[in-house]
């Protein structure tokens, strides 16, 4: 049987996408705008639909520590967050890519406190940048509900074994209804082998995990980490190439709209893409050379790809959805700055912070950061950046 | 067979899951009091270990201490990871991904991690039921960081962020009721146990761990550099411990409560006390108001043990 075509909220479908890659234990705590998702998985357990143990936990400090020891004993886990409920589990993410212990966590990108703000953005997504998870950032619900699949086979993979984050915008992703190719349970069963955790906590062949480490290895330990995270970067296409000969759709580090030879290039990470793709569709309408990228992978960062979408244009306007305050401006800005220091030939750099905490930006708005970046890229600015659409 | 405990150390298994060679302080209570609890564990068994004393000394990488499966994550949330181990278990034994070989799951934690910053897991873990024991090793203050108080640290205590002085006792508040915490949760098995009466521990812990649902033992485990004590005095203190009636032994068993020995009259409070550099700057009243604080709290586990 092959998948399906059906309308349905995207949270209900990234829990059902976990459902197909038949997790065995679900840890999770209730948090806006994720609650969606471990609303269905429960409700999925509750029906015998999944046969999962389903911990309801009594923080998300809990829930990633639960989701440590399923994943430690050889369970295949998931657990879903979002703002605040990411910043309580932030200690614990640590452990899971330093332990090597692949959880699956869908995060719904939200605003920080405060003020307290449910609604989203990036800050939370930025805030665990650099805690060596795998991060995939969908733009819509068929990558939230695919990249969900192709998480469990990438973090699994005995090359890479460390845990993926799959991150979807609060709301404008969660709460929606979106039309999903929903994929059949044998497709997804054929896709997706059987989590076989190298060495798991098992009386038969004691293990100790979590030993202390110090300081004559302590640096060791961390490089190899960073190694191995980087090092996941072709077994990540490889999963990805695989899902498009099994599934038909086709991901990979960046994603190209209209890209090709422009010019100017917005550089945007999320579901704003799909707005920013319609605003580049009426300035190309209008005889503008504009183009889009969006990002798709943030961790590892696809440097090499990344360079070459970009290498022929002469301005590149990033948009950032989190602010590093009192620094450069977006982190995703500054990144991106980064990776383009040392090449010879590269585009111009203006980033623009918008869409905190659910303000929405709109198509016309993509158009005024862009037409303001071009003339930041003629005149030259004041600062590194600048915050689009604050009222003064 | 009268005297039976004098012959009972033959029946101690003589593996040792918690291998000799760890990095524990000499007179280490806890260390002891792990080992034993160790003996007493059947050998199809996961240990969850707080970041703490045990997991300083027993797991520095490459080497280890533990010939059992052993986990450690963090400080506050052992009892989070063994829930995690506990529902992994049980999902891939329903659906046929791991035999079914009734492993269990024991969490360690020391004080800190357990009546601090580690109650939220702990009461989370109780609620839900999980069919796991947990352990407390109370060495009565922070050890592996120095020696800081905790809420278990007792009245009168002088620690390094306690300190008596001038103006202060040291530690101005009494002892947390962690035992009474965890038998409000309403589960199956909550006792109390001391290093230096090795049977009872070993008896509470086999028990613990083979009752379905959560148990919980909370072990006096002396700290010769943290109570300024004698290292060659730590069972001893732990004996005095238990028969000055400061640390008094007992099970709850599904709410009933128990006394663990016979204790015709206590002793005073002051044959404990003086033996440690803690509590060296105690006043005649302060000592007088622990006795009495003690006398008061051990009749009322009597009362309830009636």
């Amino acid at each position: 049987m092959m998948g399906e075509r059906i309308g349905i909220e995207v949270s209900q479908a990234i829990a059902e996408a976990a459902m197909l890659s038949n997790v065995d234990v679900v840890a999770a705590y209730p948090i806006t705008p994720q609650t969606h998702i471990v609303e269905h998985l429960a409700e999925l357990v509750a029906n015998g639909e999944l046969d999962a143990e389903y911990i309801p936990v009594e923080s998300e400090h809990s829930a990633m520590s639960a989701c440590l020891g399923a994943v430690a004993t050889g369970a295949r886990t998931f657990t879903a967050t979002a703002g605040q409920g990411l910043e309580l589990m932030h200690e614990v993410l640590y452990v899971a890519s330093s332990m090597r212990l692949p959880v699956i966590m869908s995060v719904a990108n939200r605003a920080l406190s405060g003020p307290l703000n449910v609604w989203g953005d990036q800050s939370d997504l930025m805030s665990v940048r650099d805690t060596g998870w795998i991060q995939i950032v969908a733009a819509n619900g068929q990558e939230a509900v695919d990249n969900i699949i192709c998480a469990f086979a990438i973090g699994e993979d005995r090359r890479v074994l460390l845990p993926v984050m799959v991150h979807v915008d609060g709301f404008y992703l969660t709460h929606v209804i979106e039309p999903i190719i929903m994929p059949s349970q044998e497709e997804v069963d054929q896709f997706l082998p059987p989590y076989d955790y190298p060495l798991p906590l098992d009386t038969e062949r004691p293990v100790t995990m979590g030993a202390f480490a110090p300081p004559v290895l302590y640096p060791e330990a961390k490089k190899a980490q960073d190694v191995n995270l980087r090092g996941a970067m072709p077994v990540i296409l490889e999963h990805w190439d695989r899902f498009e000969k099994e599934f038909g759709r086709k991901y990979g580090p960046l994603e190209h709209y209209r890209s090709e030879g422009a010019k100017t290039l917005l550089l945007t990470m999320g579901s704003i893409g799909d707005t920013a793709s319609a605003a580049v569709d009426k300035m190309r309408d209008e005889g503008k050379d504009v183009g889009l990228v969006q990002l798709r992978l943030w961790r590892p960062f696809p440097f090499a790809e990344f360079r070459n979408a970009v290498r022929d244009a002469d301005l590149l306007v990033v948009v950032d959805r989190a602010i590093s305050f009192g620094g450069p401006g977006g982190p995703f800005c500054s990144e991106v700055r980064a990776a383009l220091y040392d090449e010879e030939k590269r585009p111009k750099v203006t980033g623009f912070i918008a869409g905190l905490g659910g303000r929405d930006i709109t198509v016309a708005g993509f158009e005024e950061m862009v037409a303001r970046g071009m003339e930041i890229a003629e005149t030259g600015a004041e600062q590194e950046y600048e915050i689009y659409g604050v009222r003064e | 067979m009268q005297n039976y405990n004098v012959y009972a150390s033959r029946l101690v298994p003589k593996r040792e899951p918690f291998a000799p060679g760890h990095r524990a302080c000499i007179g280490c209570g806890e260390a002891l009091a792990v080992r034993l609890a160790c003996k007493a564990l059947p050998q199809n068994v996961i240990i969850a270990n707080a970041t703490g004393c045990m997991e300083v000394v027993s797991s520095q990488f490459p080497m280890t201490a533990w010939r059992m499966p052993w986990i450690h994550t963090l400080f506050e949330n052992t009892a989070a990871v063994a829930s995690g181990v506990e529902s992994a278990l049980k999902a891939m034994a329903r659906k046929g991904k791991r035999p079914d070989t009734g492993t269990k799951v024991v969490a360690m934690a020391g004080d800190g991690g357990t009546s601090d910053i580690g109650i939220q897991a702990l009461s989370g873990a109780l609620e839900r039921g999980h069919d796991f024991l947990y352990i407390c090793f109370d060495n009565e203050a922070y050890m592996n960081t120095g020696i800081q108080r905790s809420s278990a640290t007792p009245f009168g205590a002088s620690t390094t962020t306690s300190p008596a002085g001038k103006m202060s006792i040291g530690q101005k508040t009494w002892k947390k009721n962690v035992p009474a915490i965890a038998a409000a949760h309403d589960i199956p098995y909550v006792a109390t146990a001391s290093h230096s009466y090795p049977f009872d521990l070993m008896a509470k812990v086999a028990k613990g761990v083979a009752m379905p649902g959560p148990a919980y033992i909370h072990i006096n485990s002396v700290c010769p550099t943290g109570w300024r004590s004698a290292p060659d005095l730590s069972v001893r203190l732990g004996r005095l411990a238990v028969q000055t009636g400061v640390f008094p032994l007992y099970e709850i068993e599904n709410g009933k409560y128990k006394l663990s020995m016979e204790l015709p009259e206590l002793k005073p409070v002051q044959d404990y006390l003086k033996l440690q550099g803690r509590f060296r700057h105690l006043s005649e009243d302060t000592i007088r108001e622990i006795q009495q604080r003690v006398v008061e709290e051990y009749e009322k586990i009597k009362e309830k043990a009636q």
